[in-house]
């Protein structure tokens, strides 16, 4: 099978491990991975801060770039979220051809652990990683893709991890992008509460399908020097006995 | 935004014209204000989730419920005519206010007619967005309020902060001081050596109000239902206070949002099992009054409220927000509203609601309102629980696009959509990035330090993803 990586901007740039491990991980499974250089980002940020003209303009690219593919598989719930939930709005008063290309593009892109799967059918990715994890579920991964225990039944067979569960998984970590700098006093509070239910868990590892969501809480782990990692799904399930 | 029908005349709470960021984080340095907080919305959340979990048919309601509000919201001109005809041929009389000022008007002519000076109110939230107490203390009429909660931040000259619960923000011992102190200023005084046990303080609460049930001879109210095809009102409640207002006073005054109307009986079914579990996480709620026009020997007056609503409706997608039951599930699931209290908002809506629906209905001119479409992570608990299935994320983010938005940051998003709008320029910030990678700081001055104040920046990689897939 043949499948579009959509890495996203924030891995493009700050966690390219994330594509890398994604890349790997597909590869494993038989797909044939093409990464169209001319992608970016999907435009949530400007949208969701109200610059809906420039995100529109992002959201147009998109389509465009990934039009020509079956699959595209994006390793950030939020991404996918943003363009199977929020363009059809955005689509609806832009002419252009706009709400024609988000109907034949949206429907194709999957998170990650959707992919693997609702469209590959694989529970079982043979992975392994000897480590306590517990597994934060982001809010658009959540609430917006409504993943369920996808990502969980992904880990669960994982060789020798762990799986811990997170106290208020639920419950939002305070990232919400430029909510995180627009209202840093709440955020930084949700995002404590984050850290202290992770380190209940007693877990060496928090993983999550979204590394915005992860490098928020990431950033109050490191600073309050606790020791416990992040990593995104895609690089435990790329890990096998043999990395 | 159009100006049409906006509200004029709305309270702005005062000492709160500071951003929605300030007015919270000033909330937080209250520890007890946030132990309180988190410790009544969590336990109302949890039992809302355990009776909404006992309805196997909670969606199709919840789909009911928006379905039949979607509708009548659409054909609002015609059920309104239809609900002013019914309850004028039930003997009641109604009154139109476009605006605050006009119900303000209206309601103390009223007043004045009966020649009272005193009038009792069961909570509502219309009469306290148009300022009607503080209107008719200013024509020498004072309003006493019988709710328990709303008792509690009138004796304490405060503002109420959350929709059900408007002393949410207060404990019992201050609850006990607030009696103690302020009680006899406005009537029979608590009783000596009052204790701040939950029965003592309701005893001295029900003894007070009382004697204020008994002596009045006006009361004015809010409804949170109007059947159209009967002029039937209804007030949900728990207390039992309402059914006192509703019942002993002569003259009955309600002061209602035109979208609280409903077409027919039967639609009343779905709400009145969508807004207990809702809301109080009951599955039926205490009390249920319904009247019809007059009762003999009694005037019932009914003030129908427009106050920037017209305006509301007029907008595709913000008009959902006139859906709202007023459950405040919204509220009690909220991340943000839990830390920040429901003063922060600076208006009788607090929470997700009062996030989407002030601005609209008092526009963005202020700064506090103009910030408060940002007061959210977008995190989506509050669109889950409503029961009307109000898309609050999809409202907010569509209120963002019409604020203003600071210099500094235009300039810092035209640029990043510049970037990215091209992925050669794209590459070339990353490469800039990656080179400079180790000269960022931990901490970083100005408006990102609010990012690096408590939490560290990650670090910048080796190299991009894209200058990796071109590599291997
Ligand atoms: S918006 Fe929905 S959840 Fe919030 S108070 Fe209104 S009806 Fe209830």
């Amino acid at each position: 099978m043949r499948v579009a990586l959509f890495v996203t901007c924030v891995n493009d740039t700050l966690f390219p491990g994330t594509g890398r491990a994604t890349v790997s991980l597909l590869r494993r499974l038989g797909c044939e991975v093409d990464f169209p250089a001319a992608q970016t980002c999907c435009g949530q940020m400007h949208v969701n801060t109200g610059y809906r003209d420039e995100g529109v303009r992002l959201a147009r690219r998109f389509t465009e770039v990934f039009r020509d593919y079956d699959a595209v598989v994006a390793p950030s719930g939020s991404c996918a979220a943003m363009v199977r939930e929020q363009y059809p709005r955005l689509a609806a008063g832009e002419g252009g051809g706009f709400a024609e290309a988000v109907a034949e593009v949206a429907p194709k892109v999957h998170e990650l652990s959707e992919f693997l799967i609702d469209v590959l059918g694989v529970t079982d990715v043979g992975a392994s990683f000897p480590h306590r994890v517990t597994y934060h579920p982001t809010c658009h991964s959540l609430r917006g893709l409504r993943l369920g225990d996808r990502p969980l039944t992904l880990l669960g067979n994982v060789r020798g991890l762990e799986l811990l569960p997170l106290p208020g998984a639920e419950e939002c970590c305070g990232f919400g992008g430029t909510f995180s700098v627009k209202n840093p006093e709440v955020s930084a509070a949700m995002c404590a509460a984050k850290v202290d239910n992770v380190l209940d868990c007693g877990a060496e590892v928090l993983c999550a399908a979204d590394n915005s969501c992860l490098m928020h809480v990431g950033g109050m782990l490191g600073r309050r020097k606790t020791g416990v990692r992040i990593m995104h799904l895609a690089e435990i399930l790329a890990r096998t006995e043999a990395t | 935004m159009s100006g049409a029908g906006r509200g004029r005349g709305s309270v702005t709470f005062i000492g709160m014209p500071r951003s929605f960021r300030e007015n919270a984080a000033e909330a937080m340095q209250d520890a007890q204000l946030g132990r309180n907080l988190r410790k009544a919305t969590h336990t109302i959340r949890g039992k809302r989730a355990r009776v909404v979990e006992e309805l196997p048919d909670w969606a199709e309601l919840r789909e009911a419920g928006r379905a039949v509000k979607d509708h009548t919201l659409r054909h609002l001109d015609r059920y309104l005519l239809q609900l002013e005809e019914a309850v004028t041929r039930a003997g009641g009389h109604v009154h139109w206010a476009a605006d605050a000022d006009e119900a303000n008007r209206i309601v103390t002519e009223l007043v004045r007619a009966t020649g009272e000076s005193d009038v009792v109110k069961v909570k509502s939230m219309v009469t306290q967005e148009i300022g009607l107490n503080e209107h008719l203390a200013a024509h020498g009429i004072t309003a006493y309020e019988t709710d328990l909660a709303e008792l509690i931040v009138q004796l304490g000259d405060d503002w109420p902060s959350h929709i059900l619960v408007p002393a949410i923000h207060r404990n019992r011992t201050e609850i006990r001081e607030i009696f103690r102190d302020r009680m006899a200023a406005w009537g029979r005084p608590a009783p000596e050596g009052l204790s701040d046990e939950p029965a003592a303080l309701a005893e001295a609460a029900r003894l007070h109000l009382r004697e204020r049930f008994l002596s009045s001879k006006v009361a004015i109210s809010g409804a949170n239902f109007m059947i159209a095809e009967t002029g039937t009102m209804v007030v949900v409640e728990s207390e039992g206070n309402g059914r006192m207002c509703l019942t002993l006073p002569e003259t009955l005054i309600s002061v209602v949002g035109i979208e609280k109307v409903l077409p027919t009986w039967r639609d009343l079914e779905v709400f009145l099992q969508l807004l207990p579990r809702s809301s109080t996480g009951e599955r039926m709620n205490p009390y249920t009054s319904m009247w019809t026009g007059a009762t003999e020997g009694q005037r019932f007056h009914l003030v129908l409220l427009d106050n920037g609503r017209t305006g509301v409706l007029a907008d595709e997608v913000g008009r959902q927000a006139l859906r709202c039951i007023r459950c405040s599930a919204c509220l009690n699931v909220c991340p943000v509203y839990e830390r920040a209290g429901g003063h922060a908002y600076g208006s009788v809506y607090p929470g997700p609601i009062g996030a989407i629906l002030t601005p609209q209905l008092r526009g963005m001119g202020s700064e506090l309102d103009n910030s408060l479409p940002y007061a959210s992570s977008l995190c989506g608990a509050c669109l889950e629980v409503c029961p009307v299935a109000i898309d609050i994320p999809e409202v907010l983010v569509e209120l963002r696009a019409r604020a203003r938005h600071p210099r500094s940051e235009r300039m810092a998003m035209r640029a990043a959509g510049w970037l990215l709008a091209d992925q050669a320029r794209l590459s070339r910030a990353q490469r800039l990035a990656v080179r400079l990678r180790r000269l960022i700081p931990r901490r970083l001055p100005g408006p990102a330090s609010a990012w690096t104040d408590t939490r560290d920046l990650p670090e910048i990689p080796e190299e991009s993803f894209r200058d990796w897939w071109e590599r291997s």
